[in-house]
């Protein structure tokens, strides 16, 4: 089917419409070739007997109405294999890196079927990123969609990086057998400035995390259109990585914001009719598609971890791209900018938090047996003393009583030193909920209400001089 | 599903144009609904609109390079769903396909195209216990035979509802297989384990009644303060984090319903498995069985086809009307009814319809409300008395009530569940916000409690409702002035509102025991509270400071009934403490 047509009829944003006489598949991948001899890579999003309609991956600019355009007859594929690890691939898969071409063992096409709910397997082990509002409060597990939701502005990157540099699972920490699943980390990029992407490889190169890694790079001033395709590309080679050959996936998208302006542009040049704020009615399903690639499959070693990273316009968690994002992900993680002009590194402000895969791994045998109390009883006092701070604005610290200010300081203890860690700490989990003991042991016993009494006889820290009769 | 016969198929039509899952046709002999098979692949699809020549078809699978100009044939017969023994204990996609038997046709764990599957085992056998003898009369819908399916469900094979009934002229009894005819009628038809029933369409029932027994979900704040009845409708609305999935676990594990049919509709993929891997582990609270035995999920998770998501809450409802037909309590959650509204947005769109409020369609309401009405309780036409309860969940962007979907199912359900995101920051399980919810069975409800759990039911629960009224209204005054401020009387009804709130409203779900509490038990640790309360009331006026009665060392424990096993004696010697230690202050 390399038939070649010179029958544009229309070219408007990154579509471009022409008339077919012979019938084109759905979602078939097209090479259009300027008058200057340029080659344009393009997606049928359209098909009729007679016209097609294509968006255009690397931009309509130079295409005119004598561009011949070419039907590959088939759907867009990755090619894959394992020496992808190390390399820097374009948003659209090309190497730029200057290293060899991809020889692949296999191509696969990048629009990922759904895996069959049947055949998945619950996650439910420990990944531990060595950041403790993270692991001790919001623990993310093997198979789980946990997502980044931050602002302009805010050290989001600092945190991605941070992650995909300390993060181990368990049994890879314990050393096995050589063959056990190692730790892979994909790095999609879309949308992102020179500097970030720089600033990304810096680090990825003087780590050492290169080695393990595959980056996808689309930038900012690439075409938008191209975006759309590079989370695929970057799930496809996950997938291939974890189910094929055993690795722990992790990927890491940035920034899912730009993924869906780009949607809203294909959508307004289609003149569709918008959903909210003009994105896509069609936008949930196509994040759930994207989301959902996350996960365990029964039998296999591997699995698919995602951290996508998003930045919410005017720190908005109900616009839509973080309240869809919300509804599909397993959780969420905010950056806080009051938390990061206070200086706390990572900013992560835990009360909106949520980790919903967390229950499940942790625990005796996976993390602690008393994982879970901790974090709950850390969570309901650092609420409360949050509750009182704003009391404190206007009737003044004075006017509380005593239990209320122990609240108050374990509030802010919590964000200083537990919260607070700086980028280039690495705690294990033991050192987090040691140090969560440590801040709780600050609060009377009594007050300690939803952690086990015997663990409480274990490890809470008695003051020698203070009395322990708390005032209500 | 159901499946079509080679003879079914009928004209051939072909493909005009595809996009996404919406495909025309020209050519195509098909009614409105009629399942239709796209493309060289056979990917099952259904009419959705006829326009001269052309057809509109939403195709339940994914439609990557199917091209203009392949063949589509029709059915002719609307989506229907297989309806027989082997329904309890599957597990299905949106269109009544089992995951299961998908994964062993598909050789993989990634969900292929064109393969279809019946969803009921066709070749398995099962023991038919005949209920008629030849010479019986049978009418629609009665039971000719009963087939033991699992150890809590025994399914009664019924007359179709569309057949005509007659004098049963043949039975067997023994092993059959669902396709194998049972009992034969004078008129020449055939009974058989097996039937089919279109999805769109309402199975027949007598009269709807008035629902009076509530559907007990061991949960402290619902059956406590928001009970729902057998045979009602309800609505979980919350943002995303406020744990409307875990309330709808909840309830699917607990509710004392006969059956539970759970329509995971365009949710995580994660959580069906963890239903599926959860369910078979846990016992029914009233019968000690596997819950899955009683249980029949359907999931069509978000980054399956939209269009079979459009359907699966149809499915479902299907399912349940039939064993309601059989005289079971069915009840039915649906995870979420917004991922259903969503669905029915993006096919519109496609269609490029005039869209209504927030571009969803302008018969959201209308469908909606259609789904809603399939529950209640009703007398069968059979002569049993059977019930469907549906609880819906709804995802409001941004959590804001005030969207579509949210307003129109509130105009339709009489128990609303509002879930808060403040609440669930702070940890408070299960968030569900006590000012704003509310149930419109209340009274139709409180003779059962009054008749079974206890006589002051209603009377009791009022105390609390005031009590955290009254709360809600102090807090206001708090937040401004601070807590020591108020008189004393006030800050004592904070102390007791917040063991309401902490012991009471609170309930850990992950926790073994804590996870289940019998209506017995939510009424004993209410009036465990409300007596601490009466006896600090009585210290009080005996001019007993209110920081010495709060400090009472026994009192905390009130948050730790709902973790003991052996409540009974647990509650009362808690009570008898508190008095004790209150008394002793004065």
């Amino acid at each position: 089917m390399q038939k070649e047509y010179q029958t544009i009829t229309e070219i408007s944003g990154p579509l471009v419409y022409a008339e077919v006489d012979e019938p084109v598949g759905y979602d078939e991948i097209v090479e259009i070739e300027t008058p200057d001899g340029d080659t344009r890579r393009g997606q049928v999003l359209e098909s009729t007997s007679d016209y097609v309609a294509i968006q255009v991956f690397e931009g309509t600019e130079g295409i005119d109405r004598s561009s011949s355009v070419r039907f590959l007859g088939g759907t867009m594929q990755m090619k894959l294999t394992e020496d992808l690890l190390g390399r820097v691939l374009s948003g659209t898969g090309e190497p730029i890196d200057g290293g060899p071409e991809i020889e692949p063992d296999e191509e696969r096409p990048i629009v990922g079927e759904a895996i069959n709910p049947y055949s998945r397997e619950y996650p439910e082990e420990f990944i531990q990123t060595g950041v403790s509002a993270i692991d001790g409060m919001n623990t993310l597990v093997r198979g789980q969609k946990l997502p980044i939701f931050s602002g302009s502005g805010l050290p989001h990157s600092d945190l991605a990086l941070q992650i995909a540099r300390q993060a181990t699972v368990p049994e890879e920490e314990a050393g096995e057998d050589g063959d056990g699943s190692e730790f892979a980390v994909i790095f999609g990029a879309m949308g992102i400035t020179q500097e970030e992407a720089n600033e990304f490889m810096d680090d990825f190169e003087r780590t050492g995390a290169l080695e393990r890694s595959v980056v996808f790079m689309n930038l900012a001033d690439d075409p938008a259109v191209e975006r759309t395709v590079t989370p695929r590309l970057a799930l496809t080679t996950a997938e291939y990585l974890a189910f094929e050959k055993d690795y722990h996936v992790l990927v890491i998208l940035t920034d899912m914001t730009n993924y869906c302006e780009a949607l809203r542009e294909i959508g307004a040049a289609r003149e569709e009719v918008p959903g909210r704020r003009g994105y896509p009615g069609y936008m949930y399903t196509d994040l759930a598609q994207l989301y959902e690639r996350a996960g365990r499959i029964e039998g296999e070693e591997g699995s698919v971890t995602q951290i996508p990273i998003l930045t919410m316009p005017g720190d908005d968690d109900t616009h839509p791209i973080p309240d869809l994002t919300g509804y599909i992900t397993e959780g969420q993680i905010y950056v806080d900018r009051d938390l990061n002009s206070q200086g706390i590194e990572p900013p992560i402000y835990v009360l909106p938090s949520l980790s919903r895969l967390m229950d499940d791994g942790i625990g005796e045998g996976l993390t602690r047996a008393d994982h879970a109390d901790v974090s709950d009883q850390m969570y309901a006092a650092y609420a409360e003393g949050e509750d009182l701070r704003d009391l404190v604005n206007i009737v003044g610290r004075e006017a509380l009583s005593e239990r209320d200010n122990k609240y108050l300081d374990f509030a802010d203890d919590f964000e200083t030193a537990f919260v607070q860690q700086g980028f280039r700490t690495n705690r294990s989990i033991d050192e987090t909920l040691d140090l969560g003991w440590e801040l709780l042991s600050q609060l009377p016993k009594e007050e300690l209400n939803r952690i086990d009494e015997e663990l409480i006889e274990q490890n809470y820290v008695e003051e020698e001089t203070e009395a322990i009769e708390a005032e209500e | 599903m159901s499946q079509a016969r080679e003879s079914d198929v009928r004209e051939d039509g072909q493909i005009e144009s595809v996009s996404g899952p919406v495909v025309t046709a020209i050519d195509l002999d098909a009614k409105m609904n009629d399942v239709v098979y796209v493309g060289h692949e056979g990917l099952m699809g259904e009419v959705i609109e006829i326009e001269g020549n052309i057809t509109t078809i939403q195709v339940y699978e994914e439609t990557s390079a199917v091209s203009p100009g392949e063949p589509v044939e029709s059915t002719g017969a609307p989506l229907s769903v297989d309806l027989g023994p082997g329904m309890l204990d599957a597990i299905y996609d949106g269109v009544q396909r089992p995951l299961d038997v998908l994964e062993e046709k598909m050789g993989s764990a990634f969900l292929d195209r064109g393969v279809d599957a019946p969803g009921i085992d066709l070749e398995k056998t099962w023991e038919f216990n005949p209920e008629v003898t030849e010479g019986d009369d049978v009418s629609p819908n009665d039971v000719v035979g009963i087939v033991p399916e699992t150890p809590s469900i025994d399914h009664k094979v019924m007359v179709p509802p569309d057949s005509e009934g007659g004098e049963v002229v043949d039975v067997n009894s023994g092993d059959y297989t669902v396709e194998d005819t049972v009992v034969e009628l004078d008129s020449g038809e055939e009974i058989k384990m097996r039937q089919e029933w279109p999805v769109r369409s309402q199975r027949p029932a007598d009269e709807k009644q008035t629902p009076d027994t509530p559907l007990v979900s061991g949960q402290r704040i619902l059956d406590g303060l928001f009970p729902l009845a057998k045979g009602g409708t309800a609505a979980i609305p919350g943002p995303f984090g406020s744990g409307k999935t875990v309330t709808q676990h909840q309830l699917a594990k607990w509710a004392d319903a006969d059956i539970v049919v759970y329509v995971g509709c365009g949710e995580r993929g994660n959580e069906m498995t963890e239903v599926i891997e959860d369910f078979p582990e846990l016992e029914d609270p009233t019968t000690g069985n596997a819950l899955m035995d009683r249980t029949c999920l359907i999931a069509n998770t978000s980054n399956m086809p939209v269009a079979a998501r459009e359907s699966c809450v149809y499915t479902g409802i299907t399912i349940a009307e039939y064993f309601r037909d059989m005289g079971y309590d069915v009840a039915l959650m649906a995870d979420s009814t917004s991922r259903w509204a969503e669905a029915m947005r993006e096919i519109s769109s496609r269609l490029e319809e005039m869209p209504g409020e927030e571009g969803y369609p302008a018969y959201l309401a209308a469908r909606l409300s259609e789904f809603y009405e399939r529950a209640g309780y009703f007398q069968n036409i059979n002569g049993t008395e059977g019930s469907v309860s549906v609880i819906g969940a709804v995802s409001p962007p941004g959590g804001d009530f005030s969207e579509p979907v949210t307003q129109n199912t509130l105009r339709i359900v009489k128990t609303f569940w509002a879930l808060d995101a403040d609440l669930a920051e702070r940890r408070h399980f299960p968030a569900i916000n006590w000012n704003e919810s509310y149930s419109l069975y209340r009274d139709q409800l409180d003779p059962w409690f009054e008749d079974n759990v206890a006589a002051d039911w209603s009377e009791q629960r009022q105390w609390a409702i005031d009590t955290l009224d009254e709360e809600d209204e102090l807090q206001e005054i708090v937040q401004l002035v601070g807590k020591d401020a108020l008189p004393e009387d006030q800050q004592l009804t904070l102390e007791v509102a917040r063991y309401l709130r902490e012991a009471w409203l609170q309930q850990d779900a992950f926790h073994p025991t804590d996870t289940y509490c019998e209506p017995e038990k939510t009424y004993s640790l209410l009036g465990a509270i409300k007596s601490f309360n009466d006896e600090a009331f009585e210290a009080l006026e005996a001019g007993v400071p209110v920081e010495e009665i709060t400090a009472v060392d026994a009192i905390p424990q009130l948050n730790r009934v709902g973790v003991q096993d052996e409540w009974e004696d647990y509650v009362e010697e808690l009570e008898d403490e508190i008095a004790e230690q209150i008394g002793e202050l004065y």
